[in-house]
């Protein structure tokens, strides 16, 4: 009976265990014992001129702009920095529930183009995409890891979405105007930052521990490093991409 | 004793996942319920020489056809009744197949009896584990038509205009737009946007009210993104009456591109 007793208990234990790891827990250690990890993307080489997009076709679209504009699948810095890059924790990570942040996430069409042109958020984290354009947008992810789905948005009307799922980095087209490409990065943690136009990066609040750190690039493709992090500490770690 | 346990928590375990499994493996269509695995002994017969037999559209058919075959893995259906990025319902992908796809290779299935095609759709959702992770959204309701008139014609115009329909359907409404030649579909593969000076053979259905569900959901998988945001029902039924323009037509302009803001 005693046995039968026991069985129960380890029973009861593993479904409170299963039903445990479902309930959402907040993000990551507190942030006094979080380290901070800072680094620089760089392009090694002479950096690819970009190309210059004709809008022609859609006159509110080339009207946007004063100049030419131009396309921004590797942009390339002052110092060589890279742009758009997404670095993020790829592996290492204990804890692995983490609620998105209550803060949404914001995506623009802006000159027929998309502002970011990289845009990292999390999963289930709000997605606020905007038409600044007086012109009419399909905004159109074509995911692996995702569902697909495919929107019209008029000048001005507002639009909400989610990524469920992580995924580095899913494509964004408009179909109405073939020149603008973008990517939106699903992350299922926190971790993870875009390199600006120095292509410095900062992942804050890091717990303790031993990662796998990815540096994600749309044309350049990936590079990956270790790194270890003690509590308080301020890490640096740098990329360097290559044609 | 404690096999016994065992043997039973193992059991109660089992059976959850049965009732999961079979729920997936049924389709609901009005007062018909499909079997999956009826539904695999037709698949077998009549779909699988274009669909494959792993359902990824891959089929010993599939180099020979054009659109490509559909990949049920990625469960991603263009004529749906529910929102954009959501699963069909069980009775969108019946009415696809008994309906069969225009311009494609795939042929009206109504010549199958109504229960088997109700056990092809049970079969066809065990391809994606989607049908058993997700929901399908709230399907669109399609309101009265109002009377077609000069005016709703006008009004449909600017807005083929301002929604740029035109980009990918062309001034001319041939579907020869300035992006037209840009097109592909989720696949990678060239599509061509629908030409409606053709008549009324659209992919998802013909009438009026199949062209104001298209415009609600769009066809996923396609460049044909939804305008569920974007018009009203009044714009929608608008845009409708002036594409109904274009097949009307006797005469039709030469073709050629449309250049910018003409």
């Amino acid at each position: 009976m005693k046995k039968v007793y026991f069985s129960f208990v380890m029973a009861a234990a593993l479904v409170s265990l299963s039903a445990w790891r479902f309930v959402p827990v907040a993000s990551g250690s507190p942030a006094d014992a979080g380290s901070s990890l800072t680094g620089e993307v760089k392009f090694s080489g002479t950096a690819p001129k970009p190309t210059r997009i004709d809008m022609s076709q859609d006159p509110l679209c080339a009207k946007a702009h004063s100049g030419p504009a131009y396309t921004e699948d590797v942009v390339v810095g002052s110092d060589n920095g890279l742009e758009n890059v997404v670095v993020y924790v790829s592996d290492g990570l204990t804890n692995h529930n983490f609620q998105p942040p209550q803060q949404p996430a914001t995506f623009e069409q802006k000159g027929c183009q998309y502002k970011p042109h990289v845009l990292a958020l999390q999963a289930g984290q709000k997605l606020d995409i905007v038409n600044s354009d007086e012109t009419t947008h399909n905004i159109h992810p074509t995911p692996n890891n995702n569902r697909e789905w495919n929107m019209t948005q008029p000048h001005g009307t507002p639009m909400e979405q989610t990524f469920a799922r992580e995924e580095v980095a899913v494509p964004v087209k408009c179909n109405v105007h073939p020149w603008m490409k973008g990517y939106i990065a699903v992350l299922k943690h926190p971790y993870f930052a875009v390199t600006d136009k120095t292509g410095h990066f900062e992942i804050k609040d890091l717990p303790p521990g031993t990662y796998t750190i990815t540096a994600w690039q749309e044309k350049l493709g990936t590079q990956v490093q270790k790194i270890t992090v003690a509590g308080g500490e301020a890490k640096t770690l740098d990329f360097t991409f290559k044609q | 004793m404690r096999t016994t346990i065992k043997s039973v928590s193992f059991l109660i375990l089992a059976c959850m996942f049965c009732t999961l499994s079979a729920a997936s493996q049924e389709s609901h269509i009005g007062k018909l319920t499909g079997n999956a695995k009826r539904g695999k002994a037709l698949y077998v017969r009549y779909c699988v020489y274009c669909h494959g037999p792993e359902g990824d559209g891959r089929g010993e058919s599939a180099p020979y056809i054009d659109p490509k075959p559909r990949d049920f893995t990625k469960a991603i259906f263009k004529c749906r009744s529910t929102p954009s990025g959501s699963l069909p319902l069980d009775s969108d992908l019946f009415d696809t197949i008994s309906r069969g796809v225009h311009a494609s290779g795939m042929p009206s299935w109504k010549p199958l009896l109504k229960q088997e095609r109700a056990d092809l759709i049970g079969y066809i959702k065990t391809f994606s584990s989607a049908f058993q992770e997700e929901k399908p959204g709230e399907p669109v309701k399609i309101p009265s038509e109002p009377a077609n008139s000069a005016d709703s014609i006008k009004r449909g115009g600017e807005l083929f205009q301002s929604m740029n329909c035109w980009s990918c359907h062309g001034k001319d409404g041939r579907g020869h737009g300035p992006s037209a030649a840009t097109l592909t579909d989720s696949k990678g593969y060239p599509i061509t946007p629908f030409d409606f000076t053709s008549g009324r053979q659209f992919k998802c259905g013909e009438t009026d009210q199949d062209m104001f569900r298209d415009l609600v959901t769009g066809l996923d998988g396609t460049p044909m993104p939804s305008f569920s945001g974007a018009m009203n029902d009044e714009q929608r039924w608008d845009v409708i009456h002036y594409i109904r323009t274009f097949a009307s037509s006797e005469s039709h302009p030469a073709e050629k591109t449309d250049g910018a803001g003409q």
